[in-house]
């Protein structure tokens, strides 16, 4: 099962980027065969729309499960309508969040836990 | 002729020239296009005689037809519309967000299924009446609404060629500003002489140089901060066209909503040769 989790940079050892619309980078990681790919975030300079069009490529992806800090309520609509699981509040390095969710350390969330442009940039 | 006022910063007196400038000219129409807070009806008191709704068009999808492939999604400038695939089990979807939507009509022009029709979405009113002699037009957009430019549009489609107008801009330098004086001949600048006024007056200048609309500048509590707005304009050529000092009687007047002109008569000179000087100018231009 393919999962994706925000991250600063493009390993395992990255941290979670707090924010996943304009998060810095995500991780698609495979969880039967442990093989990960890792693509820049090209949404998060939009002014508006980012956390869609993440959504967007999450779901294109066929990802099942996101792993994030904060999802905004355009995302969370995105990510929730295509069936995909949300779980916030996610910290650490990628390996760790990609560890605690096989342990079900992790709750889905089923509302948004932040509002709209959170993760914009000075803000 | 069409003059527009505007400032970088709010809270110079934009409104209080406008209105004043109104009242002590004839046969003159008024637009308040600062249509997130419009408040010149607050001081001229019009009696609203018609209503309209203001429509944007934002796009509907026909479930029927669509075949999920993406392409109002891909020329969405505005990254309104997510499409969610069919995973075998269920049937795709589109989303679409109208708060992001400006309303451009690109996603049902290109839609290959022609499954998108434009519906309309009403997101405020415009109001139109009389007040002491002056045609008075004015927007209000709904609370909750983002997207001000196709509002004050609407407004301005109201504009009467035949008499001075005189529009009321919301603050700022970004497209609400830009959709207000973008129709005018003449812009005034209304700033104060303190820091904040000038860093927001140069952002203005930049604006308006940009678009090409002739300026001066009405610089509101004149006997305050410092010289630099009045050094700014010297050094950039641009005309002070009026200067209206800190005094407690125009705060007063402001506070219970009558006009300036109204009670400090003196002032209606002021503001007609601020008009004449305005008409100078554009034929010193024309020239």
């Amino acid at each position: 099962m393919k999962i994706c989790i925000t991250s600063e940079g493009k390993t395992l050892d990255s941290k979670v980027d707090p924010r996943f619309g304009r998060c810095q980078n995500f991780i698609f990681f495979d969880t039967d065969t442990g093989n990960f790919e890792a693509e820049a975030n090209t949404n998060s300079q939009f002014q508006g729309g980012a956390g869609i069009q993440s959504g967007q490529l999450v779901v294109s992806k066929g990802v099942k499960a996101v792993l994030t800090g904060n999802v905004g309520p355009n995302a969370h609509q995105v990510l929730s309508t295509a069936g995909v699981s949300i779980f916030t509040g996610v910290s650490g390095t990628v390996k760790e969040a990609i560890d605690g969710y096989k342990h079900g350390k992790y709750k889905p969330a089923d509302a948004p836990s932040v509002g709209s442009k959170f993760g914009m940039p000075n803000k | 002729m069409i003059i527009s006022v505007a400032s970088g910063k709010g809270g110079t007196g934009k409104t209080t020239i406008a209105v004043n400038l109104a009242l002590s000219l004839r046969n003159v129409q008024l637009l308040d296009c600062d249509v997130e807070e419009p408040n010149a009806h607050i001081f001229l008191k019009p009696e609203i005689k018609e209503t309209f709704s203001a429509f944007i068009p934002i796009p509907e999808v026909d479930s029927e037809k669509c075949n999920t492939c993406g392409k109002c999604r891909e020329v969405c400038a505005y990254h309104a519309i997510a499409v969610i695939p069919s995973n075998g089990e269920t049937k795709g979807s589109v989303l679409v967000f109208p708060h992001l939507c400006h309303g451009c009509g690109a996603c049902s022009l290109l839609c290959p299924q022609k499954a998108i029709k434009e519906v309309h979405k009403e997101i405020g009113i415009v109001e139109i009446g009389t007040a002491k002699g002056i045609q008075f037009v004015h927007g209000k957009l709904n609370v909750g609404e983002v997207m001000s430019p196709p509002l004050i549009r609407q407004v301005e489609d109201r504009i009467d060629p035949t008499k001075t107008v005189i529009i009321d801009a919301p603050p700022g330098t970004s497209c609400p500003v830009i959709a207000a004086v973008k129709k005018s001949d003449y812009c005034i600048l209304v700033t104060e002489p303190t820091p904040f006024g000038l860093n927001d007056l140069v952002l203005a200048v930049e604006v308006l140089r940009k678009i090409r609309i002739p300026f001066g500048v009405v610089i509101n509590r004149s006997d305050i901060g410092d010289d630099k707005v009045d050094k700014y304009c010297q050094g950039n050529k641009i005309p002070i066209l009026l200067r209206i000092p800190f005094d407690k009687g125009i705060a007063l007047l402001y506070s219970r909503g009558i006009p300036l002109v109204q009670e400090k008569v003196e002032y209606k000179d002021k503001f007609r040769k601020l008009f004449d000087c305005i008409n100078k100018l554009s034929v010193l231009k024309a020239k």
